[in-house]
């Protein structure tokens, strides 16, 4: 039972995983550019969520919405401002420029919030469902983690496979100069993909202060660093890939935590990944790209 | 002066930046001696050697072999861990400080090497981004398992556990690794003048490898895999020689910077930290030695220039990495400091 | 410098035919290919390629875009591992030989879209070309041991030597990535044929020469082969040139050898004609 139990925390935190991995995939997929800065913006959603409930009395709903409103208008206006005019530069000066952002978003978060630690209010974390004679309790908010995950998973890919943005995504990430010529707005394509991955994040962020509720401005950095990990993991650029490798990496970290160490389990997940790019040197599904001679 | 305008560019670059690094060194005694320098400026002149180091050994990986290392601190701490606890068993047999600063260093550099040629044999299959975030895993598995680290001895040697200590040393041992406590009661031998040879020793290092037949393979396996191979290079045997080489010079640089504190940790030597000298290797420039001394140790004093923001000096550190990643890549000012400075900086070479 | 240029041999005429010769150590081929071939996934690039090529010949390989020449010299150059067939360098079996080591075995090549260490100087590149036969180590490069100077002095001689062939000694300390098309064609032929190959893959060496470059580079083509004696073996579709220069032509079409002999063969061959024009054209 608590194997089960244990399972179901781990597809929970995995959930969480996968939500900001898609960010981290789809803004590489069609920017070819690692957002550092992502995991900082997981930060921001949950402190807009945590002001929203706990000092405007809003109802949780409309705090997530509204986190979800900020980080949209966030990663938006961070696309335009500091990675759109790198788009010709080389990818390494994008990266440093990411991590500037980050370092910006950590240090403002910083001066407005303060750095002591907020507790999350979440009624959900400690009631839930009873299995089994009460042996397996999962609390509602794992259950609605894991099927948050899912129903965004199902949407992103009707959405990417569907409708002509989301062709338009897929294009840009083929070939930008080609979608160009088709006519394709390939500056409003890039933004609409950050805005997705930067909505995706605020979910994210309000399911993980809920679960796990310590919130400081430096929360979002482990967790960016582990999705970006998952991402690669499964593949980079490959949105089934994403849900993969962060269900994979919550339910290692779990298990890691639970039978060998809780200190020792990071190094378990990063070992296990290293491991896989060995003998998947693209991830789980990603594609080998065989360079033209 | 008629004999250096007839050598080389390459190798007026390279006096350029020894006569630099001298001409400092020297200054910074003679301010010190006149005791115009402020305590805290004092207290950094190590980190900033330590950091140089660094630099220059990521701008090896980074530069010249043109693959993006994460997990650079995670070799820092390998020789962090190593040299100190060498110098700490040495104590007695080796009293004077200096040489035993030195011999610390070397053992933290050849540590830091075989954990670079262990890393190496997995990382260096992998390419671009793949080979990123497998250097970002292993620097953070050292770090987890220095954490989780407990060495100690005592007269029957040396003793050693994982996760929890078992230690079990006898009165009168001395537990070197305490787990997540890190390594304490260091006797402080680090100076300025030690970093000051060991920059010289990497720069020496450095330029002669890049300027010698190795140095050309390794920029050709940057500059195009496939044709290096095509004229018989071994890509994988080239790959590994920069990496090790940058491995074994962040461990003494490891070293040196551990003592100069009572104690530390290994969580002092994280993901923020590789990312930290990172940004030193790219604002310098790829490939460019001076560049990489110069942004790190400009960008170590400029937190303490700053304080006069309070509160605010991240934030504006934050700002002004930005604004100058923005600024030096726009081509309008790329093609404005083309013209003022003649031809246009070469990208890539090394200097 | 170990390696001084190969004393000239008797030129010994080889035929370039679907025969492979009697092991004649005077005769026999410096390149042999026998039954050779490769799949990708379910399209065969490349099927049973047979070919010998004379110790000293310059030989050509022709057909239409995508017939998969360029596949045979990635085979050549275990780019591509084979999936099936052999190759024989100097009668040895390349077998499961990397790229680096059948270069160190004897060929060289230059590629269809130019790759030169773009940031190194046209004399690094040369050099890098020399890599093998520069004889020190990392070791003695960093303390500047004797052997260095006296090496680095034999490198530069030498890459001064081979860019003469193409009177590119004033351009040695130029970058790379900045010379100008023709020159930076060149300078991949320099470099291949620094590593002192006995066979040179040349990858469409006239792409984008006007009529004069191309006769200059086909006097050069010859005048490597005679200097140095070696087998050349080029992709090429300037038919003046192919004509021109190659002693023996095999013809490429879907992966598949249809037709092998001299230029006259070649030249009335109707199967050739039709690969290049349709049956329209072979009529």
């Amino acid at each position: 039972m608590t194997f089960l139990s244990y399972l179901i925390i781990g597809i929970s935190l995995g959930s969480i995983y996968a939500i900001i991995a898609l960010g981290y995939t789809m803004v590489y997929g069609i920017a070819k550019m690692l957002n550092f800065a992502h995991g900082d913006i997981i930060m921001v959603g949950a402190y807009i969520c945590f002001y929203a409930i706990s000092s405007f009395q809003l109802p949780t709903p409309v705090g997530v919405v509204l986190a979800m409103a900020v980080c949209t208008m966030l990663g938006i206006l961070i696309e335009r401002l500091a990675y759109k005019p790198l788009r010709q530069a080389p990818s390494l000066a994008v990266l440093i420029t990411a991590i500037g952002v980050s370092y910006l978003l950590q240090n403002s978060a910083l001066l407005l919030w303060s750095s002591t630690p907020k507790v999350f209010p979440s009624k959900l974390r400690d009631t839930g469902v009873k299995l089994f004679d009460g042996q397996l309790n999962i609390s509602y908010i794992t259950i609605i983690t894991i099927v948050t995950c899912l129903i965004i998973m199902v949407a992103l890919t009707l959405f990417t496979g569907n409708t002509k943005m989301g062709k338009a995504m897929r294009a840009c990430s083929e070939d930008k100069g080609a979608a160009q010529l088709m006519g394709i707005n390939v500056d409003t394509t890039i933004s609409i993909t950050f805005a997705i991955g930067s909505a995706l994040a605020a979910i994210a962020g309000v399911l993980m202060c809920s679960a796990y509720p310590t919130l400081s401005p430096t929360t979002g950095s482990l967790p960016g660093i582990k999705a970006f990990t998952a991402a690669v993991f499964g593949g980079i650029g490959s949105i089934p890939g994403a849900l993969l490798g962060g269900l994979l990496l919550g339910v290692i970290e779990t298990f890691a935590k639970a039978y060998i160490s809780t200190q020792m389990s990071d190094a378990v997940v990063f070992a296990v990944l290293i491991v896989v790019l060995l003998f998947k040197p693209a991830g789980l599904l990603g594609k080998q790209i065989r360079e033209k001679v | 002066m008629a004999k250096i305008r007839r050598l080389s560019k390459t190798n007026r670059r390279q006096l350029l930046t020894y006569g630099v690094v001298i001409l400092a060194y020297i200054i910074i005694q003679i301010m010190g001696g006149a005791g115009m320098l402020s305590s805290s400026l004092k207290g950094m002149l190590v980190p900033i050697c330590a950091y140089v180091v660094m630099a220059l050994s990521l701008n090896l990986t980074v530069g010249v072999l043109g693959e993006l290392s994460l997990g650079h601190a995670g070799f820092m701490s390998v020789g962090a861990f190593t040299g100190v606890t060498a110098s700490i068993v040495l104590q007695n047999v080796i009293p004077f400080a200096p040489l035993r600063l030195a011999v610390a260093m070397v053992v933290g550099a050849i540590f830091a090497a075989a954990a670079g040629f262990l890393i190496g044999i997995p990382v260096l299959r992998l390419n671009g981004d793949y080979l990123a975030i497998v250097t970002l895993a292993f620097g953070e598995i050292i770090k987890s398992i220095f954490n989780n680290m407990y060495l100690g001895f005592d007269s029957h040697g040396f003793q050693f556990s994982m996760i929890t200590d078992n230690t079990r040393l006898e009165d009168g041992g001395r537990l070197v690794i305490g787990g997540p406590m890190g390594v304490g009661s260091i006797q402080k031998i680090s100076t300025f003048t030690a970093g000051f040879v060991l920059i010289l020793v990497t720069l020496f290092v450095i330029f002669n490898l890049v300027h010698s037949r190795s140095g050309r393979a390794i920029m050709a396996v940057r500059d195009n895999r496939i044709a290096a191979e095509s004229v018989g290079i071994n890509v994988t045997k080239y790959k590994m020689m920069a990496f090790v080489t940058s491995a074994a010079l962040a461990g003494a640089a490891g070293t040196l910077f551990a003592m100069n504190y009572s104690t530390f940790t290994a969580n002092k030597f994280d993901f923020n930290t590789s990312i930290l000298v990172l940004v030193f290797v790219v604002l310098g420039g790829l490939g460019n030695m001076l560049g990489s001394i110069v942004a790190a140790a400009a960008l170590t004093i400029l937190p303490e220039a700053l304080r006069q923001f309070a509160d605010y000096r991240m934030l504006v550190y934050a700002i002004v990495l930005i604004l100058v990643m923005l600024a030096t890549n726009n081509p309008t000012i790329q093609s404005y400091t083309a013209r003022i400075f003649g031809k246009k900086h070469k990208k890539g070479g090394a200097a | 410098m170990s390696k001084p240029v190969r004393e000239p041999v008797k030129l010994v005429p080889v035929p370039s035919t679907n025969i492979i010769p009697e092991r004649d150590v005077d005769k026999s081929p410096i390149l042999e290919c026998r039954h050779l071939g490769i799949d990708f996934g379910g399209l065969s690039a490349v099927k049973d390629f047979n070919m010998a090529i004379g110790r000293t010949e310059i030989a050509g390989l022709i057909g239409p875009n995508g017939a998969g020449k360029t596949t045979v010299f990635n085979l050549l150059t275990k780019v591509y591992q084979p999936t099936r067939g052999s190759i024989l360098l100097d009668g040895r079996e390349t077998g499961k030989m990397t790229t680096a080591q059948v270069n160190r075995a004897g060929i060289a090549r230059t590629f269809q879209n130019i790759r030169l260490f773009d940031n190194l100087s046209v004399e690094d590149n040369v050099k890098l070309g020399l890599h093998n036969h520069i004889n020190y180590g990392m070791w003695s490069g960093i303390f500047r041991l004797p052997k260095y100077w006296k090496e680095e002095k034999a490198s530069h001689d030498r890459a001064m030597e081979l860019l003469s062939i193409f009177d590119m000694e004033n351009l040695a300390k130029t970058k790379a990535g900045s010379l100008p098309y023709g020159a930076q064609r060149r300078l991949e032929i320099v470099r291949a044929l620094a590593t002192n190959p006995s066979l040179l893959l040349l990858d469409e060496p006239a792409a984008g020469m006007n009529p004069s470059e191309t006769a200059e580079l086909m006097d050069n083509i010859v005048k490597i082969r005679d200097t140095f004696q070696i087998a050349i073996l080029l992709i090429e579709h300037d038919m003046n040139l192919v004509m021109g220069i190659c002693e023996g032509i095999g013809v490429l079409n879907f992966g598949q050898v249809i037709a092998k002999g001299t230029p006259d063969e070649i030249k009335n061959n109707p199967v050739v004609i039709e690969a290049y024009l349709g049956k329209k054209g072979a009529n």
